[in-house]
């Protein structure tokens, strides 16, 4: 039968010699995917446009256009004061970069690629989040520099000016999973770019970002302050000693703004991240 | 379930909504033997790797891969399985090297161990010299090949390839046979998912055809073949007046003559060798010029056409065409 045929055939065929499998942890495997990231990056430093040439452009597009005709009373005018703004815009767009990252992955197998490997699957987004994380903050790194050159200043102390930097690195951590869920809902990259940029710059703009909302119409005003985006830059302007007294009539957030934003951070990652997982999941198992 | 059998599936059955894509699948594969699951685009073969290859849960039925349940211990099936997807899922921003590395690692392999085996599979996959390039610069048959590679990094036991040779040129296409012909007298396992009729002929001991989601023959290529009837005789004639006066001529020694004037070609049901050797004096006496004679054994793709009453490329999608083109190297 069979049988008989098969046994000298499967006899003579050597066993496999394995390699010794070493059962890791979820951050080891978290950190094989960062550097893959990063390697990324290297290999295509223009991924980086959106992190240095487009703020540093805004910062100066609205220093100096702006800037002339919108009067900040601080001592340093309204470049000082616009900083904050753009680094709150900055870390908000790290959703974008999250979300256009793993579209593309999931596109193109990389990530079924992954599954399919003896690891924790947590670490796909884990390390997807750690680079971006660390790509947002070359971005803080450059508004840093860029805002020191024009003339911007901490005017506080060491504690307070890095909890600000605290703040923006946490609110980077909850669009994380904005990005998560947006670019495991999402079919292509160029989808992921199109609502992206017609959700988060409006999100971005109608706030505290570019121009005072004291003198916006009383809905307008309401809906600005807000605006979570307005509660991180309220909270890194005072950080960082570049804001103005509180006019009158200012929303709750912008009262506590330190405050706000942790909330903010805590909500938004409490209904947006188990959602996001519930949909990555969906997307990667069919 | 024996420790010969290295891969198996038992009433595999997965559903998308009201639609079943996979509908009571089992097959087994002894260990050290090839296993091509044979079907058209959509036909559920796709489904049912992921399914083995635990990326995706089947809705009922389970498998077994190297003696591990692919629903209960999914994360054992994947340290003793490979994968290669449909679309080679290298990194393309990564070299070669960075690419077997990254898995390496993955996999939990220690450094010096992926350093070893990166050099022995770029060399054993000629493309020692592409190693540091990134894999965006390879051709659609060198990132084939690093594809496997990357699957082969931890050497496992059971390999699984979804549609290995889709878009591929001839020539890349035979060197990858003769690799996976390599892997197979090394000790793999393979299962591996074809729309060609030809590579599963190729590479199988053994061929499961799946249509609509069901297994609808299994056996070896020669028992597919033999279910399909006899096999035919074939005469070509060189031109194409000559036709009619062969058609006539052969009509005296055979049942029955079908003409394809366009390969100016003449078909009859095959009575043996001896019966070939007649007719072929008989020409060779004639006027007729002949181009070619001889039996024809019926192709995997006749025995597609009379297990499901339609051609393997039927349900092939236009879109899947263009696809393939593009991926062919200019």
């Amino acid at each position: 039968m069979t049988n008989i045929d098969q046994g000298p055939r499967l006899t003579q065929r050597p066993e496999l010699e394995r390699p010794e499998i070493v059962q890791t942890g979820v951050l080891r495997q978290s950190l094989s995917i960062t550097r893959r990231n990063l390697i990324h990056i290297k290999r295509m430093p223009e991924m980086l446009m959106d992190v240095t040439i487009q703020p540093v452009m805004f910062v100066l597009l609205f220093a100096f256009v702006f800037g002339s005709s919108i009067d900040i009373e601080t001592a340093a005018g309204y470049k000082a004061w616009l900083l904050g703004g753009i680094m709150a815009q900055t870390v908000a767009f790290s959703s974008f970069i999250v979300a256009v990252g793993l579209t593309a992955d999931l596109e193109k197998g990389i990530v079924d690629r992954m599954r399919s490997l003896p690891i924790n699957p947590a670490s796909v987004l884990i390390g997807r989040s750690i680079s971006s994380l660390m790509h947002s903050s070359i971005g803080l790194v450059v508004m840093s520099l860029t805002g020191l050159l024009i003339g911007w200043r901490i005017n506080t102390n060491v504690a307070e000016a890095a909890l600000g930097y605290l703040l923006l690195v946490g609110w980077g951590f909850a669009m994380i999973w904005i990005g998560i869920l947006a670019g495991s809902a999402m079919r292509s990259v160029e989808a992921v770019n199109g609502v992206m940029f017609a959700t988060m710059f409006p999100i971005t703009f109608l706030a505290n970002t570019f121009a005072p909302t004291d003198n916006m119409p009383p809905v307008l005003r309401a809906v600005a302050e807000w605006n979570p985006i307005s509660s991180l830059t309220q909270a890194v302007r005072e950080l960082w000693g570049n804001d103005y007294p509180l006019r009158e009539g200012a929303a709750l957030p912008l009262q506590h703004p330190v405050l706000a934003t942790f909330v903010w951070i805590l909500v938004i990652t409490a209904v947006v991240a188990p959602l996001a997982i519930r949909t990555f999941n969906k997307r990667t198992a069919s | 379930m024996t420790r010969d059998t290295a891969i198996e599936a038992e009433h595999l059955v997965k559903k998308f909504g009201d639609k079943t894509a996979v509908d009571d699948v089992s097959f087994s594969v002894p260990t050290g033997s090839v296993l091509g699951l044979l079907g058209p685009n959509g036909a559920g073969k796709t489904t049912t790797v992921r399914m083995m290859a635990t990326l995706t849960r089947p809705t009922s039925g389970t498998g077994r891969v190297a003696g591990h349940d692919i629903v209960t211990s999914p994360r054992d099936v994947r340290r003793n399985m490979g994968l290669t997807g449909q679309a080679a899922t290298v990194d393309e921003l990564l070299t070669g090297r960075e690419n077997l590395r990254l898995i390496g690692s993955l996999y939990g392999l220690s450094s010096a161990y992926i350093k070893r085996a990166t050099d022995d599979l770029l060399e054993r996959f000629s493309l020692s010299d592409a190693g540091n390039r990134i894999a965006k610069t390879y051709s659609g048959g060198m990132r084939r090949r690093l594809d496997l590679a990357v699957s082969l990094i931890a050497t496992p036991p059971v390999l699984f390839l979804d549609e290995p040779t889709t878009g591929l040129d001839p020539r890349s296409r035979l060197e990858l046979w003769e690799v996976l012909r390599e892997l197979v007298n090394d000790g793999t396992t393979l299962l591996l998912t074809t729309q060609y009729l030809e590579e599963a002929d190729q590479l199988a001991d053994n061929i499961v055809v799946i249509d609509r989601g069901q297994v609808i023959a299994e056996g070896t290529p020669l028992q597919l073949k033999d279910q399909s009837g006899a096999a035919s005789l074939v005469v070509t004639v060189s031109r194409a007046d000559d036709l009619a006066i062969a058609e006539e001529m052969l009509r005296l020694h055979v049942a029955e003559v079908h003409v394809e004037a366009g390969a100016r070609q003449l078909t009859a049901p095959a009575e043996g060798l001896q019966h070939m050797t007649r007719i072929a004096t008989l020409f060779a006496d004639s006027q007729i010029e002949l181009d070619d004679i001889g039996l024809k054994r019926p192709s995997l793709d006749d025995v597609f056409l009379h297990l499901t009453g339609h051609r393997a490329e039927d349900s092939t999608a236009s879109g899947d065409e263009t696809r393939i083109t593009e991926e062919v190297p200019a």
